[in-house]
This record gives structure tokens, C-alpha cells and sequence, in this order.
């Protein structure tokens, strides 16, 4: 009898537990089938007017592996991608989020093969160790494309293509708003002293910004680079190195901070030092990224002008799986657009911002 | 009869329900996601192939739970194996099998070393291990904070080698015919785990190593030696580790100071799972393997769910270990009363 009713108690646990699970998995099965009818009609819509759509009349599965949720910029990345790949443009999105961990992205990239998808996306949480998994997809036939982080693997093949931001645009545009902005205060024919606060030397942005203005900065010989030092990306790195800028040169024209967090950090060091910065100010503040707190800075006077790093890979993904279903080859490289947004446009656009 | 059904109660009831709850999680996945192939044999299969350096690390967390110990060290030992294969093969230029070999007699020291602190020093295993874990981190850290990629031909070949099975392929969606498949990682660790089943259900050690744990006090007085015993224990769980890792490092060819974090932990939470008792004496390395298989079958849940915070892996796996805890003390109290 006691054994009995602890069997029982047993099954119930085990029950509940497996529910717990279950119940996430139903109510996706139920929302699928309320969509199927709608999705049909619109497919044979779609393949009657355009010959991009795949034969079959099947929704295209796509599994995208995400690194975490680790900053805004991810998190947009994230809803980007969620936002176009819905079941009203003819996909179906299996998304996994990698938890920082690169084995938990192995294993999401091998169950996106038996889950039969039609493309894996991986935004990479490491560069390399990625071989045996996209050799195991390669076979499957199925294309995998990468974005963000760049991938290190022995066979190019082995990917369809990258999609990520262009570093190295990214400087020479900053280096073009520069030039006009100073161009329309008069300080053409002036010296223009300016420091630069490093990402983290090594890193892909920290390389493309540096080596992009540097590149385009030799046509412009009254421009003098002060110093170089690395802040590291963050705030309070960004705020020491500016605070040490200072003391050692007492006429800083320009800052370029290679993203807003040390933007923000130099921006603090300025002000603690008795100068002013932004359109109106004394420095004129240089900056990366374009995150939400980077307009509210430019709305509020202090930085004059960010240059976008844009998350937003979702739609260009799209293009490139649309033009894969085609038949056609793509450029192994694709770069997103990217914006340049000065101060005077900012408190228009901040509203129109998805990060 | 009284006796027999006495110790199914115990220890193989522990073992019986994790096969169950296995069982029937897997089949609630084949019918829930049954127009995504979870019923496939490769997704099965991917269970070891994903999990093969955590099926090693819990067989070995198994056995050092039955001598009423613990070893949290494992993860950084695993961090470092990699980054010493990653590191030696990459920046030395040195052989694969010279390589494997050096990191192998590592984790033997390392286990050595802690082994003694615990079983001659009597110093809490919690706490040596916790020091080897931080050590191990950093050491890690000192060798690389860069993250090396792994290119050595030799090794590639065995990370990449597939053992296709004979039958069960499938036709993909693309037309791709493929048969099952999975890695000589794989077979590695079921080689490891039917090993120590062995070694700890007949042979003289295993026996002395549930003695240990279920009564140190009796063990003693029947004229065991404990205090190797328990160095023995921590050697070879040293030895599995950085093997534990050589697996591991198969699966992600990459040495990377980040890697493996929190591994041991599920180790730990696999063998508890499995019904081994964290206060020693009983324990099952098959029990183990069935709490691994739990974690991923409940990970491949979340990824062919598809829309679930991945996060929802480690909720569901608290909820087991409370479920496997309560239960395991009912019985232990069942147990006194009689």
C-alpha cells in the first residue's frame, strides 16, 4: 500500500517535470497550425508572382544560433533577425541562444541538421573550433552562413558567407564627416590635434577603425595624431586614458573614441577637467557604435557625432538566403549598411532607432 | 526474498527511475517533435557524440561521490587539457600523440597532488579541489588569453573521423542520403564508462572504494587502507579529467580560457541524477551516463522547441536534482526505520 502511493507520488513528479518541457513544445505546435492555412495561401501567392520562391510550397527553416544576450547591440541583432525570418515572410525560425558557450552552439548547430533546416546562421561566440560541425552540415548539403564575428576554419567552403559590419568603412567615414565638419567651421586650414581611444587592441573593430582613419587621415596633413592608447571599450578604461590625455596635452581638438561606452567615459574626463566637448564645446568628440545612450549624448550637446555599427544583419540575411534559393552565387564577404549620424540629426532619428 | 527486494529498494530503485524518466522524456520528444525528426537515430547518437567528454568526466565525478567526496576541479582541468593540446600542437609544433600523452600525465599529477591533500592531510575535498580549480583556470589563462585554434593534421583526423553505422540513413530534405554516424570520441568514453563499471562492481579497489564511502570508520576496521584508497580515487579522476578534456577538445578543437566552465558541476548533477548519493557509498556509473543523457535530451528539447530561453535547460535540471534529493532522502529514512 505505502509502495503504491509512492509510486503514484512518483509518477506525478516525473509527470510535471516532463510537462514543464512538453508545454513550451505544444503551444508552438498549436500557433503553427493556426498559421498553416494563412501561410499556404500566401506561398502560392508568392510563387505565383516571383520565381525566387523555393518549389516546394513549404515555409523556409531557418536555424540561427545566437552568442548570448550579453549587450543592447546583441540583443537588437537577436530581434532583427526574429523580426524577419517571422512565419508572415515564409519562414520558420528555430533560434538558440548559446549561453556565451561554444559547445552549446556545436550541439545547436547539429540539431538544426536533424531538425532538417534549409540554412543555419551562427553569430560565432569564438572564432575557431568550428570544422567538424560545419563539415557534419557541408554533408547534410545544408548552407550555413555566418555573421558578426568572422569564423577561422582550414576550408572557406565550408561557409556560404560572412555578413558583419565593415570596420574599416566605418573609419573612413568618420574620417569624411571630420573633414566636412571642420570644413564648415572654418578650421580647414587650422592644426587639428587629435588623441584616439583604442578598443581592444586585436579585436576586429579595434583593427578596422584604427587602420580605416589612419588610412584616409594621410590626405589631410594639418591633421596631427596626438596619441594612441587602448580603452579597452569600456567606460571607465575610456575615462582613465582620456584623463591622462589630458594632462599631457593641454590643446586636444578632436577625440576619437572607438565606441561610445569610452566616448563616455572621455566625455566624463573633459568635464572633470574644467572643458567643454560636443558642437559647442571646446573638443569635438568622435565616436562608434550609434547605441541608443550615444544619441541621447549628442541630444544633450556632449558628442558630435557616431558612426553606426549597425546589429541589424536580419534583412540582408534574408536577401542572401532569397538569392541562394534562386540558384545564385553570393560575395563570400557582404557588409550591412551602415550610417553616419552627427548631432544636429539626432534628436530626429533617436525615435526611429530599434537600439 | 526479504533481503533481495531490500536492495532493489535501495540502490537500483534510484538507477531504475532515472532509466525510466529517460525513457520517457525521449519518447514525449518523438511524439511532440515528431514532424521534425526527433525519433531520428542520429539525434540519439548526437546525445554521446555532444556529451562524450561529460560521459568521462561523470563517470570519474561518480566514483569519487562514492567515497563521500567531491571533485569541483574537473572544468578548469578540462579548460587546461585543451589549451595545453591547443597550445604544445600549435605553438610548439609538437605531435599530437607526444602532446596527448603529456597532458594525460598532467591530470594523473594534478589528481596526485590533490589526492594527497585530501586522503593524508585530511584537508575537505571541497577545498583542495576548489584550490585546483582556481589553479587550474589560471594556469590556463597564463598559457593563453587568446584563444588558439587547433590544426594539427593528426588530431583533425581523429576529431573528424566519422564511424558511419551500416543502417537507419535518412533522405534530408536536400535529397542527401545519410547514414548515422558517430565519433571515435564516442567510442572512447563508452569504453571508459563499461570499464569502470567494471572495475568498481569486481574488483578488489571498487569494493574498497563503496567501503570508504558507505563507512570510513568500518572500512578501517576491517583493514582497509583508506587513505590510499582515497589517494587512488583522486589519481585516476585526475587522469579521466584531463581525458575528459582530450574528448572535450576533439568536439571543439580549440583551447580557450573560457571553456568548460561549470563543466563539473554537471558532472555532478548527471551523477546525482544517476542516484548516486552525494554522502557516499552508492553509485552507478550507468546511473550517470542516464543523468548525462537527461541533460541533453532536455537540451535537444529546447533547441527543437525552437523559441524557449535556452536557460530552461538548467530550470529543468534543478528541478530533477530537487526531485532526485528528496527521494533519495525518503529512502535513506525508509532505510533507518527499518
Amino acid at each position: 500500500m505505502r509502495n503504491l502511493k509512492k509510486v503514484a507520488a512518483l509518477m506525478l513528479t516525473v509527470a510535471m517535470t516532463v510537462s514543464l518541457v512538453a508545454c513550451g513544445g505544444g503551444s508552438t505546435n498549436t500557433a503553427k497550425t493556426t498559421d498553416a492555412t494563412t501561410e499556404t495561401t500566401e506561398t502560392t501567392e508568392e510563387a505565383a508572382t516571383t520565381e525566387t520562391t523555393d518549389t516546394s510550397s513549404e515555409k523556409i527553416i531557418v536555424g540561427f544560433s545566437q552568442v548570448g544576450a550579453e549587450s543592447d547591440w546583441r540583443t537588437a541583432n537577436t530581434e532583427s533577425m526574429k523580426s524577419t525570418f517571422t512565419e508572415a515572410n515564409g519562414y520558420e525560425l528555430i533560434f538558440d541562444d548559446a549561453q556565451q558557450k561554444q559547445e552549446n552552439q556545436i550541439k545547436a548547430v547539429r540539431n538544426f541538421i536533424q531538425q532538417d533546416v534549409d540554412y543555419i546562421v551562427i553569430a560565432p561566440v569564438t572564432e575557431t573550433g568550428w570544422d567538424t560541425v560545419l563539415q557534419e552540415a557541408k554533408e547534410a548539403g545544408i548552407p550555413v552562413i555566418i555573421v558578426d564575428r568572422m569564423i577561422d576554419v582550414s576550408d572557406d567552403s565550408l561557409f556560404e558567407c560572412w555578413v558583419g559590419s565593415n570596420f574599416l568603412q566605418e573609419g573612413y567615414d568618420a574620417v569624411a564627416w571630420l573633414a566636412e565638419y571642420l570644413d564648415s567651421k572654418g578650421r580647414a586650414d587650422e592644426d587639428i590635434n587629435i588623441v584616439t581611444l583604442q578598443g581592444t587592441i586585436g579585436s576586429s573593430a579595434q583593427i578596422g577603425r584604427t587602420d580605416g582613419f589612419e588610412e584616409k587621415m594621410a590626405a589631410y596633413p594639418k591633421w596631427k595624431m596626438l596619441e594612441r592608447q587602448t580603452g579597452e571599450f569600456t567606460q571607465s578604461k575610456g575615462q582613465e586614458v582620456m584623463e591622462s590625455f589630458l594632462k599631457s596635452y593641454d590643446d586636444i581638438d578632436v577625440v576619437i573614441a572607438e565606441n561610445d561606452n569610452m566616448a563616455f567615459g572621455a566625455i566624463d574626463a573633459i568635464e572633470a577637467a574644467g572643458k567643454t566637448c560636443g558642437p559647442d564645446g571646446d573638443i569635438t568628440i568622435v565616436s562608434f557604435d550609434a547605441v541608443a545612450a550615444a544619441f541621447d549624448a549628442m541630444i544633450a550637446g556632449k558628442m558630435n557625432v557616431s558612426v553606426e555599427c549597425n546589429p541589424l544583419h536580419g534583412p540582408r540575411v534574408a536577401e542572401i538566403i532569397q538569392k541562394l534559393q534562386a540558384g545564385e552565387t553570393v560575395d563570400k564577404l557582404q557588409y550591412v549598411d551602415e550610417g553616419v549620424f552627427p548631432a544636429e540629426t539626432a534628436k530626429d532619428i533617436k525615435p526611429t532607432r530599434a537600439y | 526474498m526479504r533481503a533481495r527486494k531490500k536492495k532493489i529498494d535501495g540502490n537500483s530503485f534510484l538507477l531504475m527511475i532515472t532509466i525510466v524518466l529517460f525513457a520517457i522524456m525521449y519518447v514525449i520528444g518523438m511524439i511532440v517533435f515528431a514532424d521534425k525528426n526527433f525519433g531520428k537515430l542520429q539525434v540519439f547518437l548526437n546525445l554521446f557524440i555532444n556529451n562524450a567528454g561529460l560521459i568521462v568526466a561523470a563517470t570519474g565525478m561518480t566514483m569519487v561521490l562514492i567515497t563521500g567526496g567531491i571533485d569541483i576541479s574537473v572544468g578548469s582541468v578540462i579548460a587546461m587539457t585543451c589549451m595545453l593540446l591547443a597550445w604544445m600542437m600549435e605553438i610548439k609544433g609538437m605531435g599530437a600523440i607526444p602532446s596527448l600523452v603529456i597532458v594525460l600525465v598532467i591530470g594523473l599529477i594534478f589528481g596526485l597532488v590533490q589526492g594527497f591533500l585530501i586522503a593524508y592531510l585530511k584537508i575537505q575535498p571541497f577545498i583542495v579541489t576548489l584550490a585546483g580549480m582556481f589553479f587550474a583556470r589560471g594556469m590556463t589563462a597564463i598559457i593563453s588569453t587568446e584563444m588558439i585554434s587547433i590544426k594539427n593534421s593528426l588530431f583533425l583526423s581523429w576529431a573528424n573521423a566519422k564511424i558511419y553505422l551500416p543502417f537507419g540513413g535518412t533522405i534530408n530534405r536536400k535529397g542527401v542520403m545519410i547514414y548515422p554516424y558517430i565519433y571515435p570520441s564516442v567510442v572512447l568514453a563508452i569504453l571508459t564508462l563499461i570499464a569502470f563499471f567494471v572495475i568498481l562492481k569486481f574488483t578488489k579497489f571498487g569494493r574498497s572504494v563503496y567501503a570508504v564511502g558507505g563507512n570510513e570508520q568500518s572500512a578501517l576496521l576491517m583493514g582497509l587502507n583508506v587513505k590510499r584508497t582515497k589517494l587512488k580515487v583522486y589519481i585516476v579522476n585526475g587522469l579521466l579529467g584531463a581525458f575528459a578534456g582530450f574528448l572535450f577538445c576533439l568536439n571543439t578543437c580549440a583551447g580557450f580560457v573560457e571553456q568548460a566552465k561549470g563543466f563539473e558541476m554537471e558532472a555532478i548533477a548527471s551523477a546525482v541524477i544517476g542516484g548516486t548519493l552525494l554522502t557516499g557509498g552508492v553509485g552507478n556509473v550507468f546511473g550517470s551516463l542516464f543523468g548525462v543523457l537527461i541533460k541533453g535530451t532536455i537540451e535537444t528539447f529546447i533547441t527543437f522547441q525552437g523559441t524557449l530561453s535556452s536557460w530552461w535547460t538548467k530550470i529543468t535540471i534543478a528541478v530533477l536534482l530537487a526531485f532526485f534529493i528528496i527521494l533519495q532522502s525518503i529512502l535513506a529514512k525508509k532505510k533507518q526505520k527499518k
